[in-house]
């Protein structure tokens, strides 16, 4: 479906290699790590928060230099595996490269997408605890909901004329993002992001969701039940739509095994409340609720 | 296969009267195969000795495997005289370093600079070739084969089994069982526990059979709590993995540089005290132990 060519492709790898992250998760890693006896779990905690930070780790991890018989998909394991001090050491050298801007050029305001992939993240979590814990890890659902939307990131940051286009295009004629992007930049949020997971050698399962969380025609997995499924909850709810405002037929795509009955199944997930504020101070959003 | 330790001693060489028995320079190990190929564990100040044996027998081939870059364990790479030898081959393999984005090589460029050294890398006279590896990748050397495994070190640490003609040995370099990183109350305390018994049946399975470990010891159990997160393990630590694996004979090794023979052999005693009957041979490391397997 991609029209973006080998040399964009291979030029955004790189670009992305070196991308900055997001404004609390560098401070706070700053902060912490001038402390020599400072919480590994509190470390984790910041950076299991921050999609960049996240992604680059999971690259590292996943590089075939370590040869691990399987694909590590969360933090918390690569600190295993890694141990505190370089994974320290890491979110140090990726704190380095500086700050995401709020708005890039694009006008595309990176805490609200923050917002909402940490709120998306929170909620497939918990969907998966409830719903489909048989099935997988409920933290490889919050990886799923956390990176889903990266692809829009690396947009703003590095096609930001395309994406603005994309943007515009999607405000004005009331249509998906996904949908604009392909027409503006030849390819939209999850095919770039899926393209990044995929090179970085992250786990199939984790690709394939990110790469097909718009698609209405796929096989349902649980991993992309939930995401969808946390997607349409956090937009309803207005917890930040990353440039993808809320339309009500939505509601339509529910995938079954959830029931059709909408709020039953808020109900089941429980109160986002404590969810949405760690996620807002996270994001640096205040009490601001993304529109 | 035999195996000869040049040097005990972890953080920092302790030379002195009160060291003279298991001795004061920092990690290295000589495995000698079947074939007499040549595998140096580590590159600490006792490579410095171990290199003077080796000059009445030129040219030399070496291969040189580093479990990682902290100074006690590449110190003396500068010091290993048949580099400066034309006709000699030396071959340094060791870890990727995810943090420096570097390969092995950096082990070298990173010592050899003006202020630090007075020989520059490019003036080394014998053929040099590094080799990063990859976890779980066997090298051959010889009639031997070296496998890298991942261990747990405040910098990424590979452990070697070295496996020739049906005998295996295992050295862990710089090791320190997993901790989990939560609280018991935590929510994600039982996840992280799952996590590190996996991690820690895949290192058993990596390690495999031996028929000697030598393992970091470093600490006594009073004396790690405030060491945790350090990257070394206890003798209690050692006789556990020993067990883990059933390696025939255990080698204690990586003595704290503050320690004194009698210390030593003190603390040791008191550990091997509260474990009656281990069904295998323990023994110190010092400088110049043989072991034939």
């Amino acid at each position: 479906m991609s029209q973006l060519t080998p040399e964009l492709e291979r030029k955004l790898m790189t670009a992305v290699e070196r991308m900055p992250a997001f404004p609390k998760s560098v401070q706070s890693i700053l902060e912490m790590t001038r402390n020599i006896n400072c919480l590994p779990k509190d470390l984790v905690g910041v950076i299991e928060k921050d999609p960049v930070m996240t992604m680059k780790i999971l690259r590292v991890i996943n590089s075939a230099y370590y040869g691990l018989p399987s694909k590590i998909a969360s933090v918390g394991q690569s600190v295993v595996y890694l141990g505190i001090n370089t994974i320290k050491n890491l979110a140090l050298s990726f704190a380095a490269v500086g700050i995401l801007p709020r708005f890039s050029t694009t006008g595309f305001d990176i805490q609200r997408y923050l917002l909402h992939s940490l709120t998306v993240a929170a909620v497939a979590r918990i969907l998966c605890e409830k719903y489909a814990r048989a099935e997988l890890d409920p933290t490889d659902c919050y990886i799923a909901g956390l990176l889903h939307d990266f692809g829009k990131v690396v947009f703003a940051q590095f096609m930001s004329v395309e994406f603005m286009k994309a943007l515009a295009s999607a405000a004005d004629f009331e249509k998906p993002l996904y949908l604009a992007e392909q027409e503006h930049i030849g390819a939209d949020h999850a095919y770039v992001g899926a393209l990044l997971a995929k090179r970085w050698q992250f786990a199939d399962s984790l690709v394939e969701c990110i790469r097909d969380h718009h698609k209405e025609d796929v096989e349902p997995t649980a991993m992309g039940d939930c995401l969808r499924m946390a997607d349409i909850i956090c937009r309803k709810h207005a917890f930040g739509d990353a440039g993808n405002p809320w339309r009500e037929e939505e509601l339509t795509r529910i995938p079954a095994r959830f029931g059709d009955d909408f709020e039953a199944i808020v109900a089941k997930v429980g109160s986002l409340e404590k969810i949405v504020e760690d996620a807002q101070s996270f994001a640096q959003i205040g009490t601001e609720r993304a529109a | 296969m035999k195996v000869k330790m040049w040097g005990v001693r972890g953080s920092i060489a302790s030379p002195g009267p009160k060291t003279v028995r298991y001795g004061g320079n920092t990690t290295c190990i000589e495995v000698r195969s079947d074939d007499d190929s040549l595998i140096i564990l580590d590159a600490g100040t006792g490579i410095f000795p171990l290199a003077q044996t080796l000059l009445a027998r030129l040219p030399v081939t070496a291969n040189i495997f580093i479990t990682h870059t902290h100074w006690d364990h590449i110190q003396g790479l500068p010091f290993f005289v048949p580099l400066y030898i034309p006709g000699n081959k030396v071959r340094i393999h060791g870890a990727y370093d995810i943090v420096s984005m570097q390969g092995i090589q950096q082990v070298m460029d990173v010592q050899m600079q003006y202020s630090y050294f007075p020989i520059r890398e490019a003036e080394l006279k014998a053929g040099i070739e590094y080799e990063t590896l990859t976890v779980g990748q066997p090298v051959s050397i010889g009639d031997a084969t070296v496998t890298p495994v991942l261990m747990n070190h405040p910098v990424t640490d590979l452990g070697y089994r070295v496996e020739s003609n049906g005998k295996a040995m295992f050295f862990t370099g710089d090791h320190e069982p997993w901790l989990n990183i939560y609280k018991p109350e935590d929510s994600e305390y039982a996840d992280y526990q799952g996590m590190m018994d996996l991690r820690q049946a895949e290192l058993q399975a990596a390690i495999g059979k031996v028929d000697l470990l030598v393992c970091d010891s470093a600490y006594t159990m009073a004396e790690y709590p405030p060491k945790i997160g350090w990257g070394h393990g206890t003798f209690d630590h050692a006789f556990a993995m020993a067990q883990q694996v059933g390696a025939k004979r255990l080698v204690c090794t990586h003595h704290e540089p503050t320690r004194s023979d009698d210390d030593l052999e003190k603390v040791f005693a008191e550990a091997l005290s509260r474990h009656p009957g281990l069904p295998f041979e323990v023994m110190l490391a010092r400088e110049g132990l043989e072991i034939e397997l």
